[in-house]
């Protein structure tokens, strides 16, 4: 295992870890506000100290960590779910019109700049984490139809498929037998990336208010509570800022990590 | 003098010993092949000739050229030694010529490296290069335009550019046609003599070593077998494993006698087109004969061989027959039912029809077990075995094929390229089809395995009456398990026959080429009666 997989499924780990940890036990409540206590720098009380409502940020920070996950889990979901069928169906049916059209499709979803569609669909139907959700997963729908699609095509020409044809299998039934199982792979490094970028994506939505809405806790609109604040109380932006950083290169170094894992040629490579 | 010596050559990757005491001494002028299985290290000795070894590789040993250590020589001076004075061509043309610049750029390029002269002279040169290896296209083209004949010729004129004293060649004709290989052939004899050059072949091929080499080396597991002269070896083999493997490129199988009985398959009229890129924006498509009113039937229990060239059709023809891709104008029926039956398969044709490919390293599913992958015909039966039976019914297309019980749970990559095969045979053969298609399905085995791939098909024969259209480019391999044969250039069937009468009286000028192209093995005698 490369030093980047380690390092990268530590940070992810950590991460979930308190995400789970979140739903059994966080030092404060974060709905209770401690006026009193506000912007305290990290101490023994408050780990990471606390902000400008008296809340403990690693308790903001734990259930935060479960708004993010949720969310860009979700919305890979979404993107597998949808993209990679489409995908399948695209390859089995390369060249005919059905497979333009799904292809156009994801052309056009491509050429909008994600996170403005995504603000556009939060406005129109209402900020909240659902939506936010919805958002985010049809920007992963063309990205896994695309990928499925490309590694497909190849193993459409390999002999084993070629003779599943033969035994008179029908193209769904390749499909599922024989393509998708040797794509497997790749979908689990991409799923990796999407799920950071997701994180990155929720981020940016509830930074300028559109995504999860108070009180569920959101690193996002930590960072933007924090705006105000940088100069008299750094930490409390520096906290959030820090956790999305390290969430996303963790994320990140695990999917380069897993590719390079998965794919023969650069282990061959390297040994 | 000697020109190469390699002198107690032992090579380690990782710890490993890939080559065991290798010695081998090359004369100027002389013609010296390197024969053996795939894994016997005859490649790998090549490279070490010109120091180019795979990276962690320790070797022992020494080897001189002209008197130089190659081993003992620092990588900057060896670079100005490979291509002045060793030459190298390799096994595909396709990939050793970059595709975006001109062939005579490419060959000057080899000039450029060594020799202090203008571009122009250097390209000047290069075109006399080119036109000496026998090409009589501009040195403007690109790769592309240009056949795989043609483009071994290239890659040669770089390789000997600069006079060097050894050409090493890799491989060199395998990826060619008959008909081109012997041309190529020609041109390495030819430039050795005028360029008293050495020439160091590597080839599996031992109808092309008896036919080009002045001196022979065995290989097996990395260690030579046996040296000796190409007259003496021939006829005075000493080592088991030379006799073993000249043995099996020459086998013969012995087939029951056919009986047949109705049509089969007939293969009426069929026409098959494919539309090329435009000329120009607005300039017309042209279309590409692939198949070109090719008719002929395959009666049950008959063998028929398909022979042609790369590009004859006999591709796009496997496609069609197998139903997976329609023809333009024609009839393809396999017992009165046609076969393509357009996106819904019918499943009367899928139950009497198999196949077997050429590779057998992508014929498989890596990620299915044994098991799984034979049994995947057995869901077009209308009652297929479960459970038990189906356990019974694998076991036996494995017992069939000569595996065992315990490899039905294994994956793929665990076998080798002729267990694969076998395990093809098994998958084709579980659902006791009417018509195999073996397409190519021994090309790409060495030629023991090949030999016992033949022999299985042979005593499956032997068993229970079996059709099969078998498509090769290997003559001797198609004359020996078909009855009937036919083939075919470019889109049509020029010649077909009863097997032997075609092989002995050929009657197309076309077929008769074919059969004076490919190289033959002469009549060998044994020091030691083979047992």
């Amino acid at each position: 295992m490369s030093r980047g997989l380690a390092i990268g499924t530590f940070l992810t780990l950590v991460f979930v870890g308190l995400a789970c940890l979140s739903f059994l036990w966080i030092p404060y409540d974060i709905e209770t506000l401690e006026i009193s206590n506000k912007l305290k720098t990290p101490n023994a009380q408050n780990w990471l100290g606390t902000d400008h409502f008296g809340r403990d940020i690693f308790s903001m920070i734990m259930m935060g960590a479960r708004t993010s996950i949720a969310v860009a889990l979700l919305a890979v979901g979404i993107g597998i779910i949808i993209g990679v069928p489409l995908g399948l169906f695209s390859a089995a049916r390369q060249g005919s019109f059905l497979d333009e059209l799904t292809m156009r499709g994801n052309d056009l979803i491509f050429a909008f700049p994600s996170l403005v569609i995504a603000i556009l669909i939060t406005a129109v139907f209402g900020a909240s984490a659902v939506n936010a959700i919805i958002a985010i997963g049809i920007f992963n729908i063309p990205v896994f139809a695309r990928l499925t699609r490309a590694a497909a095509l190849p193993l459409w020409e390999r002999d084993f498929v070629m003779s599943a044809r033969v035994c008179g299998k029908s193209d769904a039934r390749i499909s599922i037998e024989h393509i998708l199982p040797n794509i497997t792979n790749l979908m689990i490094v991409q799923g990796t990336i999407q799920f950071s970028l997701g994180i990155l994506a929720e981020a940016s939505l509830s930074y300028i208010g559109l995504g999860a809405q108070p009180p569920t806790a959101s690193w996002g609109r930590m960072l933007a509570d924090a705006q105000t604040l940088v100069s008299i109380a750094p930490h409390t932006a520096l906290v959030p800022g820090l956790t999305i950083l390290l969430t996303v290169l963790g994320l990140n170094l695990m999917g380069d990590g897993l590719r390079d894992l998965f794919d023969p040629r650069i282990r061959v490579g390297r040994a | 003098m000697s020109l190469l010596n390699i002198r107690d050559l032992s090579l380690s990757i990782a710890g490993v010993e890939i080559l065991h005491n290798v010695s081998v001494d090359m004369q100027p002028g002389e013609i010296v092949a390197i024969t053996g299985e795939s894994g016997s290290g005859k490649s790998l000795t090549a490279l070490a000739a010109m120091a180019l070894l795979p990276r962690g590789a320790v070797a022992k040993g020494q080897i001189f050229l002209d008197k130089v250590d190659i081993l003992a020589t620092s990588e900057l001076e060896l670079c100005a030694i490979r291509g002045r004075k060793i030459g190298m061509v390799f096994q595909e043309p396709m990939t050793a010529l970059n595709p975006v610049k001109t062939i005579g750029s490419q060959v000057a390029e080899t000039i450029l490296i060594h020799e202090r002269i203008s571009k122009t002279e250097a390209n000047k040169r290069a075109a006399d290069m080119l036109r000496r290896v026998g090409l009589e296209v501009s040195p403007l083209r690109y790769p592309h335009e240009l056949s795989g004949g043609q483009r071994q010729r290239v890659v040669i004129a770089m390789a000997i550019v600069l006079r060097p004293k050894l050409l090493i060649a890799d491989e060199p004709t395998t990826a060619l046609d008959v008909t081109t290989q012997a041309r190529i052939l020609e041109l390495l004899k030819d430039l050795v003599v005028s360029f008293d050059m050495g020439l160091l072949i590597i080839t599996h091929d031992l109808a092309v070593v008896a036919e080009i080499a002045d001196k022979i080396v065995v290989m097996q597991n990395g260690q030579i077998v046996e040296t000796a002269k190409t007259e003496v070896l021939l006829y005075n083999m000493k080592h088991p494993y030379t006799r073993a493997l000249f043995n099996a490129s020459t086998h013969r199988v012995v087939m029951p006698d056919v009986i047949t009985s109705g049509t089969l398959l007939s293969v009426d009229s069929v026409v098959r087109t494919y539309s090329l890129p435009r000329n120009g924006i607005l300039g017309s498509r042209p279309n590409f004969n692939a198949l070109d009113n090719v008719s002929f039937n395959i009666s049950h229990g008959e063998r028929v061989g398909l022979v042609g060239e790369s590009g004859c059709g006999k591709s796009t023809l496997t496609r069609a027959i197998l139903g997976v891709e329609d023809v333009q104008s024609g009839w393809i029926k396999l017992d009165g039912e046609p076969v393509f039956s357009g996106k819904r398969p019918n499943i009367d044709v899928r139950r009497k029809m198999q196949v077997v490919f050429q590779d057998p390293y992508s014929s498989f599913n890596p990620r299915h077990r044994v098991d799984r992958l034979i049994a995947e015909p057995l869901h077009v039966l209308e009652n297929a075995p479960v459970g038990k039976l189906k356990d019974l019914a694998i076991l036996k297309a494995l017992d069939d094929v000569g595996l065992m019980a315990s490899d039905a749970k294994k994956f793929i990559h665990e076998f080798s390229g002729g267990q694969r095969q076998r395990i093809a045979i098994a998958r084709a053969l579980i659902i006791e089809p009417e018509l195999i298609i073996f397409d190519e399905a021994v090309s790409a085995l060495d030629v023991s395995v090949r030999a016992q791939v033949l022999d299985l098909i042979a005593e499956l024969c032997h068993k229970r009456p079996l059709a099969y259209l078998f498509i090769s480019h290997d003559l001797s391999v198609v004359r020996t398990v078909t009855d009937r044969v036919m083939i075919m250039r470019a889109g049509k069937i020029v010649e077909h026959g009863e097997t032997e009468k075609v092989f002995t009286n050929p009657q197309n000028a076309y077929t008769k080429t074919l059969i004076a192209a490919a190289p033959r093995l002469p009549e060998i005698t044994y020091a030691i009666e083979p047992v």
